[in-house]
Parts: C-alpha cells; structure tokens; sequence
C-alpha cells in the first residue's frame, strides 16, 4: 500500500505557498527595510541600528504612542464597566430581566459597521457649527454653545474613545455574557443561601470566574487598540490633528511610509510597534496570572 | 480550623442565631417592579444612544444642505433624489459596493474551501515537520497586519499586482486563525474511521476531503465566514495601499475619497453616501444577528 501520508504534504501546500509569498516574505522584508535608509525607489543602503536609534529619539512617536494609549484606554475602561454591568443585569437571578438577545443584538449593532463610515459619519455629526449632535443637545438645553468637539486635543481624543466604545462595549457585553452564562448557577444559588448581596456575589464570584474572559477582552482589544487608524485617519485626512493629539502611531507608519516616502524608516516604526504589543500584552498576562500564582503560594 | 470562605468567615455565631442568614423574605413586589422599571428604561435609553447616529444619517440623508445647516428634526425632508444626484455627480458609490462585494466574496469563499483543505491536511495526516509547521503557524497568527505593510507593498509592486484586485483576493487562501479553528473543530467531530471506510471503498484522498470532511466541517466554515466577509468587507489600509484608481475603490476607501470630493460641500450628499454603505450592512445583520452573537460567545469561550 503506497504512503498516504504524503498526501498532507499536497493538501497542506497552497496555504503554505501563499503564506510564504504574501505573509512571511513581507515581514522579512520590512524587518530588512528596518536597517535600511529605503526611500521606495533607488537601493536599499544598510545604516545599522540608525532608525531604531531615531525611532526612540523621535518625539513624535513617542507622542504618538502616549495618545494611542490614552485614547485606547479611556474606551475599555468605559466599555468593559459598561459590559459588566450590563452583564450583571441580565445575569441576576433576583431580577430576571428580559430582552436579552434584543438589547444584544442592538448594542452590538455599530460594531458591524465599517469603520470608515462610523468616521465619516461622526466627521460631520460633530462638527462644530453644522453638526448635528451639537444641534439637538441645545435644543434639549444640555449645552448653550455648541462645542468643538475635534478642535481642540483633549476633547478630540476623548470624541475618539467615546466613538470606539461605542463601537465596542457590545462586543465585550456578548463575549462577558458567554463567560458568565459558563458559570454554574449552584455558585449563585449556595450564595443566596448563605445571604451574600448583590454586590458580594458579584465580586466574589462573577469576577473571578471571570478572569480568563477578561483577559481575552483585554488583550484582543489591546492588540486592535494598538493599530487604532481608521478612525483618526479619516477624521483627520491624516495629519492626525489638532495638536498631533490624534496622531497615532499605525497612522504615523502610514505617513512615514506613503506620505513621506521614509520606507526604511517606517519598517522601524512597524517594529517598534509590534514589540510594544508584545510587551504590554505579556505585561497584561502576567499582571492577571502572576497574582493569581502568588496566592496560591500564599494558601 | 477547616478552610472557610470569607462570606462564612464574616459570619459570628450570634448571627447564626437569630434569623438575618435565613434568605429574606421576598420583597414587596411594587418596589421591585419599580426597580425593574428603571433599568428597563435605562437599556432602552443605552439602545437608543446606540441607534441615533444612524437615525440621524438616515433623517439627514433627506433632507437638503441648507434644512440641514440650520437644525436637526427627526421629520424627514424631501430632498432624498436630489441628494442622490449630486452624489453620483461626482462619485459613484455602486462601483464601491460591486468592488467590495467582488472582492468579499472571493475573499470568502477561498479562504473557507483552502482553510478547510489545510485544516484537514493537518489532522488526518501524519508527515514530517506537522507540528513545527503549525506551532510556527501559531505563532505568525500572533504577528499584526501592519508589520508587513511596507514590504507586502514592495512585493505587489514588483510583481506588477498593484491597482489590482489580487493583492486584495489571493493572501485569502493562508488565513492561519480560521486553519487552527477548522482543525480544533474537525478532530472533535470527523472520525478516522469514517476516512478509513471511504479509502475502502475506493475514494481518492481529495474525493474523501471533498464528500465526507467538507459536508462535516461546513457549520464551522459557515461561522467562520462570517467573521472573513466582514474583515475583508471592512478592510481598509491595504486596499487604501494598493488601490489608485478611483473606479477600483472599495467601499471603504471611497467614503475616504467622498469626503475629499465635492460632494463634501452638500452634507445631504454626504449622509447619503454613507447610509448607503451602511444600510445593506444592518439589513444582513436583521437576519443573521443571531447566528453572529453566537458565533462571537462561541469563539471567546473557546480560547
């Protein structure tokens, strides 16, 4: 009987040819460009560790970064209170509310929309004379002058984070729903029984059981926050203003790269990128197990 | 002492005594219905709050520039035609919607049938370099899209595929997250035995992949095309790299070129454009929300 096994080998093969040739060659090749002064045309000469050394230097990276972060960190903090409380809502007992699966799927609405439209969109909501969010809020008396929502940094950066959790907390509110409909309910119903509160119940039990979820969540929502460019790029027809406050750093990449035509450089920005998300998200990992590992050491 | 939680440890014995551990007695019913009663309104507000950027697109999307610049009402204008042809004056959004769907689609359907194919291979054979092949792919699943941004676009540009749809269709076919899902999902569901049963009978090893894995595999391929339609159909930095011409825009970056186009100056237009790449978006999702909430839960308790 012949070898079937060679088989693998050819049902395996087109993956792994396209994988090499549209994946793999490419983050080679930007990691060579890395070292490299390539400017998109002419040869690629090797300058050493020169734009890495420019890339820790450069201040606006450094800006870049700091926003990127405010700006993610602002909108999970709001989406994930958001999706635990909603969470806690529709899992109670006491309660019994109804409408789950059609609060759920209206939340999770502006998630499908593609983001380039949710810019645009907001892009003329928020404009400061004409918009139409500053229209009706006078009209409903909560403010008297209309507010410049993407003219000035912090108010930009804030419009940014509301828009992401906006687009987000549904999505954390289904994927913590699925954690804590996981959890048996004799937890909840030993807890009765003993007389454990609301408040005691949830951040005895729900929390904890729900920790791999969480971590999920965060380190998912770290990674695409990190790459955050849509939404200040058409925002801000790329020049990530007012003040660079909306610059962040795939945007900055994308300037260097296709604007400034600095390829060499970019691919440094694309690395340094991609070891800052490597480093928080193992901070993120560690700082979530490494307690739980110390506890135990403790009992 | 025995190991007490810290709810017992809260617990003294003169409260054991009397009566404040036994569960309460229910409520008065009014009060609770009152409590029941805010948080209602309270999710229907957040549902609201979730829904009024697009209710005031599509209100918008009626109305003339000027009702626009001096107020918002929720009444709608007369302006809807109107708007439509100063939109398609400058740009045509069609096209975007056809080169989006082209692309979606294609995008789709090769990287169900080649994930399903790899995923297969990975599970039902055993070769050399199996398990240093996919830990490796593991691994380049965990690497960011933009890492290799600039040298993918270095390699279009000397294969001669920029401004085409191919740098857009073809990477479909190495899709390494939707390959670990198909093979988690194949091995608990496909036995070996029913492979064995086919070879017996004579079936070649594709024949066997394309009349007994595919039809097991398909609700898994089925999810996961979800998710890879919807990426493909909201990508926007590589088509915005690749793409030149206006006429092979896809739907997101041609909001991008809406809003630098003269349409910008008739916000009507505007709200227009948008709510037409918006809209067939929430229609599907009418009919598929279900299935999609699902899928979302499914994937996170999963990992």
């Amino acid at each position: 009987m012949k070898n079937l096994n060679n088989y693998g080998y050819a049902f395996i093969a087109p993956f792994w040819i396209i994988f090499l040739i549209f994946n793999i060659y490419p983050v080679a090749l930007t990691f060579y460009y890395s070292f490299t002064n390539y400017s998109g045309s002419g040869t690629a000469e090797v300058v050493g560790l020169a734009n890495y050394q420019r890339l820790i230097a450069d201040s606006y990276f450094v800006e870049a970064f700091f926003n990127t972060w405010k700006i993610w960190g602002v909108n999970f903090a709001l989406q994930i209170v958001i999706a635990l409380i909603l969470a806690a809502i529709f899992s109670d007992m006491r309660v019994k509310m109804k409408g789950l699966s059609f609060f759920r799927s209206i939340f999770y609405l502006p998630n499908l929309i593609t983001v380039s439209s949710v810019a645009l969109l907001f892009g003329i909501l928020l404009d400061w004379q004409h918009g139409s969010l500053n229209m009706v809020l006078m009209n409903i008396g909560l403010i008297s002058e209309p507010i410049n929502w993407l003219n000035e940094p912090a108010s930009a950066q804030l419009s940014v984070s509301l828009i992401l959790t906006w687009m987000w907390f549904g999505h954390s509110f289904i994927v913590v729903m699925a954690g804590v409909s996981g959890i048996s309910t004799d937890f909840y119903e030993a807890a009765l029984i003993d007389g454990a509160n609301r408040w005691q119940t949830f951040t005895k039990i729900t929390l904890p059981l729900l920790k791999p979820i969480l971590l999920y969540i965060m380190i998912t929502s770290l990674i695409g926050g990190l790459q955050l460019f849509d939404l200040p790029m058409l925002l801000t027809d790329g020049i990530g203003s007012p003040d660079g406050s909306l610059n962040t750093m795939v945007l900055y990449l994308y300037n260097q790269a296709f604007k400034y035509n600095n390829y060499g450089y970019a691919a440094a920005v694309a690395y340094g990128l991609f070891i800052i998300t490597i480093i928080f998200s193992a901070i993120v990992f560690k700082s979530m197990y490494g307690n739980e590992r110390k506890q135990a050491r403790r009992v | 002492m025995m190991d007490r939680t810290e709810i017992e440890n809260n617990v003294t014995p003169e409260q054991l005594s009397k009566r404040t551990l036994v569960p309460q007695a229910p409520k008065p019913k009014k009060r609770r219905s009152i409590i029941k009663g805010v948080i209602y309104a309270l999710l229907i507000l957040t549902a609201i709050i979730c829904f009024i950027p697009f209710l005031m697109m599509l209100v918008n999307a009626t109305r003339s520039n000027d009702a626009i610049l001096t107020g918002f009402t929720l009444i709608p204008g007369t302006a809807l035609l109107e708007n439509y042809r100063t939109m398609m004056e400058y740009v045509n959004i069609w096209n975007g919607f056809k080169n989006s769907l082209i692309i979606s689609v294609l995008v789709t359907l090769l990287t169900g049938y080649f994930s399903a194919l790899t995923a297969y291979g990975f599970a039902f054979y055993n070769f050399k370099g199996k398990n240093f092949l996919f830990v490796f792919m593991l691994v380049m699943m965990m690497v960011p899209g933009q890492l290799g941004l600039i040298g993918f676009y270095e390699l279009c540009k000397n294969l001669g595929i920029l401004d085409t749809f191919i740098p857009l269709i073809i990477p479909a076919i190495a899709s390494p997250f939707v390959v670990f899902f198909l093979r988690q999902y194949i091995q608990t569901t496909l036995h070996p035995s029913l492979i064995e049963a086919a070879r017996i009978d004579g079936a070649s090893e594709l024949r066997i992949f394309h009349t007994v894995a595919i039809p097991i595999m398909m609700p898994a391929v089925a999810t996961m095309s979800i998710f890879t339609f919807i990426g493909s159909w909201n990508n926007y930095i590589v088509p915005l790299v690749v793409l030149f011409s206006p006429e092979k825009y896809t739907l997101p970056v041609l909001m991008g070129f809406l809003k630098g186009s003269q349409v910008a100056q008739n916000l009507g237009s505007m709200y227009l454009g948008i709510a037409i790449s918006v809209v067939p978006i929430m229609i599907a999702f009418l009919f598929l929300s279900k299935y999609i909430v699902n899928s979302i839960s499914a994937g996170a308790v999963k990992e």
